[in-house]
């Protein structure tokens, strides 16, 4: 406003100098691939595994998150970095928000959803996106709530959702796979059925869920997984035909 | 009182000419007529309470609380200006913060008391401001232990093992000074702090109070949080008993 | 008396105590004292008080009153509201600030519109990054935090207004008061404003009943209230009075939200709660003494 348009210069340090405005993080680095999450009775229930990625270097590091003392849980995949900045982001706003100001106010689910979305959002428009889909849930005052924000700001919620891989792989088994069952038992078929074909995965992960109860974070499990039908593929191992 | 018509005491820019800034020296006026505040350094914790005086029966108990959190293990309690105590949890709330920034780790209480010092001190120097009408008490458990200490409105700021600042400092100090305090666990402390303030309340003088009190320790699980509400009833009980015998 | 109206108390208490001698030598210090330490709000007095802030205090008096009540339910504001004459409109004395927020005002006005309009960013921002309407004890924490630096920064002067501001939250309804010297606090029922006390008088002697009232029962001793603070020749009139509503659908009310969103009253609406009124003990009001001048509370030194 005000301001006379900037004659076009091209910047001499950039190989697509064309590019008349500033572009950064334009990948992910250390990636985290599927989270996946699902509605239930009593509550939330996420579930993801706890590989994070450098191309096919592999890290172990959790990818699923309680805000505490709040009533949210989350899970991102996409770029660890901004899932740990993300991380630090919100203990910074819960501080902010509950700790300090004690007065019985405290964000749920809802409102940190829409916390994000308007992170995400002002992060896009800059083009600097946090590079990752985030998946949430929560529990307050007796309602679920699970929610979905990305880098593009998209956000919805529904009953059961998924990211990455598992948006082609788990999320057709998760809404059939809705109706009744045992959800625990549930998700560690999906999480079987993502490891055989996910390269980018790994068969430790971990569940965690918000009820009534509060949220609730497991140890690092272990998928039991069976190969020996891998011998018979083709293109399986050293084998070149 | 030297200082008043001799033209010194109008800014907190200007020494007298046997080198006291008497603005300060006001400063320390405005809390020395406010309610008494207390903080309590013992083994495994920290207490701070307050005698927040009633100014209306109209208000609403348990409301308009004294004591602020600063975060999650660190606590404030403000004896004089009102308004500036405000100020300054603010204040202490941005270092925080911004410590966690920098460092990802919570802050010690003493970095936080250096800080506060400092941004308080600044306000001694101006004659464009006046110096904070508080004294600051500021406590917390975190990694060296439990750590507790006062900013007065000068800027200086020291460690304490029991701090009283306000109307009733001399008398509360008195009483902590009788006490073991490293001895004492911190539900111990949360006793004897309600008996001090009640003890230096001047029932003649002053209008009614409200006890107010907050602790950090084991219990609270390294967290800042007000008194429960059981234990700051029977801590009123036994503080009412112990006054009677006194008397 | 005259005295205590020219300087700081211990000054006072000391001059009346001693010969008249003594009297004339403080009563002439104090004019002196008067006349420095009270005309900027970055100097403390020797008593550490801050006569700027205590000035600002009395701007809010010289504004109409205002008086607020709350129960379970419900939070109401009731206003008297001036004209400057005949031809002239009556004064805006309640101001909406969202669905959840209302607040009453007296003082300068251009202050409580700058003021006003700050409170209604804040509880726009609330819902645009939270999705959640305000705190109202955070709310009303903001105005003071700001009225506060008004009262430390030279070049500035503190704000000439006050609020009762009603709000609404999963708690329940509320009522605070926020002040010139940047304080905030919340009542059971409060009044500000041109003889405020007497309207205080009165809530103290029923705020017991209000818990379980009914708002037509809430306002009517909203009413009685403010009914205190009229000059002698004055009463309530439907064009003299505001009323702002927070909670449920009244007995007398229509269009209202189901969430009981703020509502102001004006003209034709009140006369209902008008008729309501007991008349005035007139006696009893007579022989009842004259609000003295040292009643109101100095909230900055608490």
């Amino acid at each position: 406003m005000g301001m006379p348009p900037t004659p076009y210069t091209p910047d001499p340090r950039r190989s697509q100098a064309w590019i008349p405005f500033n572009t950064r993080s334009e990948q992910p680095i250390v990636t985290g691939t599927s989270v996946l999450a699902l509605t239930y009775k009593d509550g939330i229930m996420l579930a993801g595994d706890n590989l994070a990625s450098y191309g096919s270097l592999a890290c172990s590091a959790p990818r699923l998150s309680v805000t505490i003392p709040s009533y949210t849980i989350f899970g991102a995949s996409g770029n660890m970095s901004d899932f740990q900045y993300l991380q630090h982001d919100l203990d910074n706003l819960i501080i902010q928000e509950e700790v300090t100001a004690q007065d019985g106010h405290q964000l749920g689910p809802k409102q940190i959803h829409k916390y994000l979305s308007q992170v995400f959002y002002a992060r896009r428009s800059k083009m600097d996106s946090l590079w990752k889909s985030v998946l949430g849930g929560g529990f307050k005052d007796g309602k679920r709530f699970l929610l979905f924000v990305d880098l593009l700001s998209v956000t919805y919620t529904v009953l059961t959702l998924a990211t990455c891989y598992g948006v082609y792989i788990a999320q057709p088994l998760l809404r059939k796979a809705f109706e009744g069952s045992e959800v625990r038992k549930i998700k560690e078929d999906w999480l079987h059925v993502l490891f055989y074909r996910d390269p980018r995965s790994t068969n430790q992960y971990q569940i965690t869920t918000i009820s009534a109860a509060g949220p609730t974070i497991s140890p690092s499990l272990k998928l039991e997984t069976e190969w020996s039908f891998a011998e018979s593929i083709r293109g399986y191992g050293p084998q070149t035909q | 009182m030297t200082s008043i018509g001799t033209g010194y005491d109008l800014s907190a820019s200007t020494y007298s000419p046997d080198g006291r800034i008497f603005q300060v020296e006001y400063a320390n006026k405005a809390v020395e007529n406010s309610g008494t505040a207390i903080g309590l350094r013992v083994k495994d914790g920290i207490v701070l309470a307050v005698e927040k005086l009633v100014h209306s029966k109209l208000l609403v108990p348990g409301a308009n609380r004294r004591i602020q959190t600063i975060d999650r293990h660190i606590g404030l309690a403000t004896s004089g200006l009102l308004a500036d105590g405000r100020h300054l949890a603010n204040l202490a709330r941005h270092e925080a913060s911004n410590f966690r920034e920098q460092y990802r780790a919570p802050p010690t209480v003493k970095n936080l008391a250096e800080r506060i010092g400092q941004y308080v001190q600044v306000y001694t120097l101006y004659s464009s401001v006046r110096p904070f009408g508080i004294s600051t008490i500021i406590g917390s458990v975190d990694k060296d232990g439990p750590g507790l200490f006062v900013i007065e409105p000068s800027g200086v700021f020291y460690g304490y093992h029991g701090a009283a600042v306000g109307k009733g400092r001399q008398l509360a100090k008195n009483e902590l000074e009788k006490l073991k305090l490293p001895e004492l666990t911190t539900r111990e402390a949360v006793f004897e702090a309600a008996r001090i303030i009640y003890l230096v309340h001047d029932d003649a003088k002053e209008k009614e109070f409200e006890l107010e009190m907050s602790w950090i320790g084991d219990e609270t699980n390294g967290r800042h949080v007000p008194v429960p509400k059981d234990l700051l009833d029977e801590a009123e009980q036994k503080a009412k008993e112990a006054l009677e015998n006194f008397e | 008396m005259s005295l205590c109206m020219l300087g700081p108390t211990r000054q006072c208490v000391l001059g009346r105590a001693a010969s008249s001698n003594t009297v004339q030598f403080y009563l002439a210090n104090t004019i002196m004292f008067r006349n420095t330490y009270d005309s900027d709000n970055t100097v403390f007095s020797p008593q550490g008080r801050l006569h700027q802030v205590e000035y600002a205090l009395e701007a809010v008096k010289q504004g109409s009153a205002a008086v607020g009540l709350r129960s379970k339910t419900h939070a109401v504001l009731l206003a008297l509201k001036r004209s400057t004459g005949e031809l002239a409109s009556y004064q805006q004395k309640m101001i909406r600030i969202d669905d959840h927020v209302g607040i009453a005002i007296a003082g300068l006005t251009s202050d409580a519109r700058v003021l006003s309009n700050f409170m209604r960013q804040q509880a726009m921002s609330s819902r645009m990054v939270f999705n959640r309407p305000i705190p109202v004890n955070r709310l009303v924490s903001t105005i003071a935090d700001k009225a506060q630096v008004n009262t430390q920064e030279y070049g500035r002067r503190p704000y000439g207004v006050g609020f009762l501001v009603i709000g609404q939250d999963h708690t329940g309804p509320h009522l605070y008061e926020f002040s010139p010297s940047g304080t905030s606090f919340e009542y059971y029922a409060i009044s500000i404003g041109a003889r405020s006390q007497s309207a205080k008088t009165y809530l103290e002697k029923h705020y017991e009943e209000f818990a379980e009232s009914s708002l037509e029962d809430l306002i009517r001793h909203g009413l009685h209230a403010l009914r205190e603070t009229l000059q002698q020749d004055k009463e309530l009139t439907i064009n003299n009075t505001s009323i702002g509503i927070l909670g449920p659908k009244g007995e007398h009310e229509k269009g209202v939200t189901s969430e009981g969103s703020f509502r102001i009253l004006e003209g034709e609406p009140i006369d209902v709660y008008l008729k309501t009124m007991e008349p005035k003990v007139t006696a009893e009001s007579a022989s009842a003494p004259a609000p003295s001048s040292g009643d109101e509370d100095v909230q900055m030194a608490e």
